[in-house]
């Protein structure tokens, strides 16, 4: 047992005995180190302003992940190399992104600055990354400014970020590693006392012992949304269980039938596999949040939350996802559409926990879509959300599964749309009517500040056709305005 | 002594101004260093200031208010309330209708009612919600129609009015007419409204407040302690963002923190929440546009008859300029010989509508450009050929307020290049047949124009105050009334003193904004901080340049053409000083090296009565080709690629002013497409968090973006170095985007006027594609 967290900063190990279960990371720096450079512009993980880098050792190599320090609490940097915008200058010199912003008119007010200088600082140190306005506006995603247009920030990050790093991080790189690793240990962290604790168990069976004896307690993966009910709705949550140092939950295994998936595997981590499984399925990972909530957001929270707008729901069910969960008592398994009872209501019982999914990859006779839609194309929570799989027999649809989400109080199939598509012909779209027909007595969805009803419907029906559509090539050349971008953006630049 | 030259040989050339210089904090931008009021170090014993409301109220009396659970809460030191205030209960501008704290009545949903005061701001917070109310329920005013049967108005109607309509429009062959609705926007200022208080001695105070307008803060802290201007200084260095959303805005929350500080004697920090900011501080005013226009059948306008109804909210604000100047653009570039422009400024149970970037001027353009695009789409003609059709020229050059237009060459050249530059012709081609080619995809292309007249239409406000102090070491203390919130004001301002002097920038030590340093300024808005500051502080180093001349001519017994300030350096004859050395001389001489220099726009005149004069100093021009796809499936939208050529006259700093193109034309854009401001049928705003307001991303701009400045003769009117305003003008540069979507939607029904709403949000684009298959099918 550790009753401390532990993490470097500037290379220095610093050793917390006090954290508050939900004391932010961006309140440490702001009222306990009066490090004022990482500013607050939302509170919320949506603007980018209090992003901060978070260095971890992933298979032995450093990797820097952008983060919302407003929305990461302080214990979760357990382990990590913590970089702040007042780190990167040395010397009195300008580190090159900080320079690149400067010499192309990067900032106006300064206020955002900070947390774009802190994405950009994490894109110059990533690897495999391919030199184009596409790479750079989807690492900034995340990042709002108001005054620029954005143009001379991705400039500068065109300028800065393609070559290989060279700061003063990769120069001690050998020193972080080593003290990383001397950092990691196996034990469990647990600050504070039974009436209000930060724990983090390094094995399941821990977690499972402590949740059992705190049912009350919260557990958190991510905290891109738990993080929220703190800072938004003043939640007091006095037992946190975090679960980012159980190193089985932490896994993205791809067998030959699919993909397992542990629950605190981020956004990031399963993009690629993701991918493999379909085009539109990685493309749909790429519009989750931002770069910083896809680094420390994961897929078991986005289930286990049980929003009924959350982006990855449909798509999963579509595919056809199994999710697992753990108690004292023991394991089981459901299909991931059975999770969901009702709005704000999920089939977990008390001391149980989500520990993984498994997504099953397509057959040679499966075809695979999904779809988001919202008003803003990066970072914007779906207004509608459809994932649709067809399994195909010679031109005809033997089976359907459809999912939405957006279209009732939780992510759900269209059953009379599923029904009513087997047998259609993909040749023939008066064979697909009745499937649009049947979305109507599927679903009545709600009318909220994302979308009417009446709009949430019809482009559920939209999406759909265009799935048929696209996969039976009836389609006009294109018919996706959003994957022409994508296409349109991988211009060099 | 040499001899006169000619005028190009006697001006040197320009050593800092007209450069391309970086921001100057922008080293401090990108370290973190630049500190904005909450970075500034607290004094001991700093307390925190949240402000508290009534979460069910949206319009009513409140009959009681129990807030003995607020007090008791841990840390909590005051609870204020408007019995707690010792002067006038008012943070208006100007029209005394905006308490600081609400006093018996709910207006709107979000009024602040009390304010708590703690030891840190998240007990202060946790605090404020334990407050328990009753509030009775009076039905809310929501909407412009509520209001339009309510009759209610926060001001009189107002109106503009040329010739004779009505005549016009029975001479007119074709009537055009319809309905626009234009939605407001939100500032989003990264950095939301933040206030400190620092109480002094004899019930002075100190106040850092995160504002456009520090006199205005310096004013309603008097007022609503009741001490003398003179016992209160506001100080601001530097803002993250303004937009126009801290001209007035910023007051409530500097009056709270002084408050604070005056009833516990303890210095107080107010840094609103982000939603409680966007749900408490106003908004860009909505719009209905009632529109009906006359032409002579091959698209020349003949009369014009508009009808601006503006949701103002619950007071006045800045509502009076903020419609007047919809009415001053409601013309864009364009001629109306005769014209009846109207405006109804509809008092609104919601948050009081405020300045924002273009103070009502682009909603006025936005609804000419949207009659421009219904002539010629009744016509089947180009937008564009109407719009020239129509452009002011030297014959056909008198704004509906009577003012002529005088570089209308301009506008003719900077779109003529436009065009060429954007290829407009060609891309028209090739747009049509992508139409013709696509089922479910459509593109658009839009070339619109932005004129934007450039002075307060409130003639005081026209002025500007500077202090510029030499010291001994030659190094000089800039100081002056406009406030920097990203625009780069300060730098430009310490490129004309540090040209001035001669000297280099680094000896230009720029200074935070302080009431008391100079007095009675107008606010930081309507793009003129440059015009006026930076005028200002040349006069004033001039001023001080010419008393050291006069010394120096008596002391070197020569002519003042003999003496150079350059290169940090005083030339005199064949020899040589450093900056320093003069100064220091002309100290010992007692010579005045300080001068508080004064500017005030010269040759503008406006009769509101009669609305007709000369209201602004010059205008501004620019041009913007947009190109668009829309999903006729789903509405989404990209815009592809942007053209834009803009007038600045004489740049002071070309980076500088590129960005404030890009990112005005960027946040017009927002405001156009994704920024969609709702509220539910109670009055409540749902999108009060960019979880739910959707500012554009980076992703959001063209790949194809090309801007350039325009490249012309200069400012015909002597501004400084013959620059032209550059700060809000950009913002209607992103008309082009809405009509280009408008044009795309347009294509599905030839002959027919979508009924395109801004924003164009997926959700509206589809409003608008089924009102086009609808009217197609009925055709």
């Amino acid at each position: 047992m550790r009753d401390t967290i532990r993490f470097l900063k500037n290379g220095e190990v610093v050793e917390l005995d006090s954290v508050g279960p939900t004391e932010t990371l961006l309140d440490y720096l702001r009222l306990r180190r009066r490090e004022t450079g990482t500013k607050e512009g939302c509170g919320e993980g949506d603007c980018g302003a209090c992003t901060v880098a978070l260095g971890r050792l992933v298979g032995g190599k450093m990797v820097y992940q952008p983060v919302n320090s407003c929305i990461q609490l302080l214990g979760m940097i357990d382990g990590a190399e913590l970089v702040t915008v007042e780190d990167l200058a040395s010397d009195q010199r300008l580190h090159p992104v900080q320079k690149a912003m400067v010499d192309l008119h990067g900032s106006q007010c300064g206020f955002c600055t900070p947390g774009f200088i802190m994405t950009l600082f994490t894109l110059y140190h990533a690897e495999e990354k391919q030199k184009s306005r596409k790479t750079v506006t989807e690492w900034l995603a995340g990042n709002l400014c108001r005054c620029t247009g954005y143009r001379p920030i991705v400039d500068a990050a065109l300028e800065a970020c393609f070559d290989a790093a060279d700061d003063a991080f990769t120069w001690r790189a050998n020193e972080t590693r080593q003290k990383l690793q001397d950092l990691a240990d196996s034990r469990d962290v647990y600050l504070g006392d039974s009436n209000g604790f930060f724990a983090s168990p390094s094995t399941l069976d821990g977690l499972a012992a402590l949740y059992a004896q705190h049912p009350d307690a919260t557990i958190v993966a991510g905290a891109t949304d738990v993080a929220l009910w703190v800072t938004k709705n003043l939640a007091e949550l006095p037992k946190i269980i975090w679960l980012g140092r159980i190193e089985e939950l932490d896994r993205v295994e791809e067998t030959g039938s699919g993909v397992l998936i542990g629950a605190t595997a981020t956004y990031a981590a399963t993009e690629a596999a993701m991918t493999r499984i379909e085009t539109s399925l990685g493309a749909l990972w790429k519009r989750i949040g931002s770069k910083q909530v896809r680094a420390s957001g994961t897929i078991g929270g986005n289930i286990a939350n049980g929003s009924p707008i959350g982006d990855t729901p449909p798509a999963l069910i579509a595919l056809g996802a199994t999710l697992e969960l753990h108690s004292a008592d023991g394991s089981r398994a459901l299909p991931l559409e059975d999770f969901f009872l009702e709005y704000g209501k999920q089939d977990r019982r008390d001391g149980e926990f989500v520990t993984g999914l498994f997504v099953p990859g397509l057959s040679a006779n499966q075809v695979f879509r999904c779809y988001k839609i919202s008003k803003r194309f990066d970072q914007d929570i779906s207004a509608v959300m459809a994932g649709f799989r067809f399994a195909l027999s010679d031109g005809v649809i033997t089976e359907a599964r459809i999912a939405y989400g957006g279209m009732a109080g939780t992510p759900k199939r269209a059953a009379t749309a599923e029904a009513a598509l087997a047998g259609a012909s993909l040749e023939d779209p008066a064979t697909w009517g009745a499937a649009m027909q049947g979305l109507i007595s599927d679903f009545t969805p709600m009318t909220d500040m994302r979308a009417s009803s009446a709009y949430r419907m019809e482009t559920a029906r939209a999406l759909l056709a265009k799935a048929l559509m696209e996969i039976s090539g009836t389609a006009p050349e294109d018919v996706n305005v959003l994957i022409k971008r994508e296409v349109d953006h991988d211009r060099a630049a | 002594m040499t001899a006169p030259l000619d005028q190009a040989a006697m001006q040197p050339p320009l050593k800092t101004v007209c450069k391309a210089l970086a921001h100057d904090s922008a080293e401090k931008h990108v370290t973190g260093t630049a500190a904005y009021i909450d970075d500034m170090v607290e004094p001991t014993g700093t307390l925190h200031v949240v402000p508290g409301w009534i979460r069910q109220a949206v319009r009513g009396e409140v009959t009681a208010l129990d807030l003995d659970d607020v007090r008791q809460s841990p840390g909590v030191v005051a609870v204020l309330t408007a019995a707690d205030v010792p002067g006038t209960n008012d943070c208006s501008s100007a029209f005394g209708d905006d308490p600081v704290l609400a006093d018996g009545d709910i207006l709107f949903h979000g009024q602040v009612a009390f304010a708590v005061v703690a030891e840190t701001r998240d007990q202060a917070r946790r605090a404020a919600k334990k407050v328990k109310a009753e509030v009775t329920s009076i039905p809310p005013v929501l909407t412009q129609e509520d209001a339009v049967a309510a009759e209610t108005t926060v001001l009189p109607d107002y109106q503009f009015r040329r010739g004779s309509p009505e005549t016009g429009m029975n001479a007119s062959q074709e009537i055009v007419s319809g309905s626009l609705r234009i939605g407001g926007q939100e500032h989003f200022y990264l950095e939301g409204q933040i206030a400190m208080a620092v109480p002094q001695e004899d019930g002075g105070m100190l106040v850092y407040s995160s504002t456009q307008h520090p006199t205005e803060i310096q004013h309603t802290v008097a007022k609503v302690l009741g001490v003398p201007d003179a016992l209160v200084t506001a100080e601001v260095r530097r803002m993250g963002g303004g937009f126009g959303g801290k001209e007035s805005q910023a007051n409530q929350w500097a009056s709270l923190a002084a408050l604070a500080a005056h009833a516990t004697g303890r210095a107080c920090k107010i840094r609103l929440d982000r939603d409680d900011d966007m749900i408490m501080t106003g908004k860009r005013h909505d719009f209905r546009v009632d529109w009906k226009i006359g032409h002579d059948g091959t698209g020349k306008i003949r009369a014009v008859d508009m009808e601006f109804l503006s949701r103002c909210g619950y007071s006045v604000d800045l509502s009076l300029g903020v419609n007047d100047r919809t009415l001053f653009h409601a013309d864009s570039s364009y001629f109306y010989p005769d014209a009846v422009i109207r405006s109804r400024r509809l008092k609104t149970d919601t948050v009081s509508n405020t300045a924002f970037r273009g103070f009502g001027g682009p909603q006025g353009m936005l609804a000419a450009e949207r009659m421009i695009d219904a002539i010629a789409i009744k016509l089947g003609k180009d937008p564009l050929e109407i719009r020239k059709l129509n452009f002011y020229d030297g014959e056909r050059n008198q704004t509906p307020f009577g003012m002529p237009v005088e570089e209308y060459e301009v506008m003719h050249h900077l779109i003529g290049q436009l065009e060429e530059s954007s290829a407009y012709w060609q891309r028209r081609e090739d747009v049509s047949a992508f139409n013709a080619e696509n089922a479910v995809l459509k593109k658009g292309l839009a070339l619109t124009p932005v004129k934007f007249g450039i002075s307060f239409t409130l003639k005081h406000l026209n002025q500007a105050g500077a202090l510029v102090h030499l010291y001994t070491d030659g190094s000089v203390h800039l100081n002056h009334g406009g406030t920097e919130m990203g625009q780069g004001l300060y730098q430009k301002v310490a490129q004309v003193v540090a040209e001035e002097f001669g000297i280099t920038l680094d000896k230009v030590r720029i200074t935070a904004t302080n009431t008391s340093k100079v007095p009675n300024t107008g606010p930081t808005a309507a793009s003129s901080g440059t015009d006026l500051n930076a005028m200002a502080a040349k006069l004033a180093a001039q001023e001080i340049k010419a008393r050291i001349t006069a010394f120096l001519c008596e002391q070197h017994q020569c002519g003042a053409e003999a003496i150079h300030f350059g290169d940090n350096k005083v030339i005199i004859g064949d020899q040589s000083f450093t900056l320093s050395e003069i100064a220091k001389q002309a100290h010992m001489a007692r010579i005045q090296l300080s001068h508080a220099g004064f500017y005030a726009t010269p040759g503008i005149t406006w009769d509101r009565d009669t609305a007709t004069g000369r209201p602004f100093y010059y205008f501004a021009f620019g041009g913007a080709c947009a190109e668009v796809t829309i999903d006729t499936m789903t509405g989404e939208m990209t815009v592809d690629r942007v053209d834009i050529l803009h007038d600045v006259g004489h740049s002071l700093n070309p980076a500088i002013d590129l960005g404030q193109i890009e990112g005005g034309f960027v946040q017009g854009m927002g405001w156009l497409t994704t920024e969609e401001l709702v509220w539910d049928a109670q009055g409540r705003l749902r999108t009060h968090a960019p979880s739910t307001y959707k500012i554009p991303t980076a992703s959001d701009i063209p790949e194809e973006f090309h801007v350039r400045l325009y490249e012309g003769t200069g400012n015909p009117q002597e501004t400084i170095y013959r620059s032209k305003a550059v700060g809000e003008p950009p913002v209607m540069l992103a008309n082009a985007v809405f009509c280009a979507i408008t044009d795309a939607v347009a294509s599905l029904a030839p002959g027919e006027v979508p009924d395109l709403d801004a924003p164009a949000t997926p959700e509206a684009i589809m409003k608008a594609v089924h009102g086009m298959r609808a009217r197609k099918a009925g055709q």
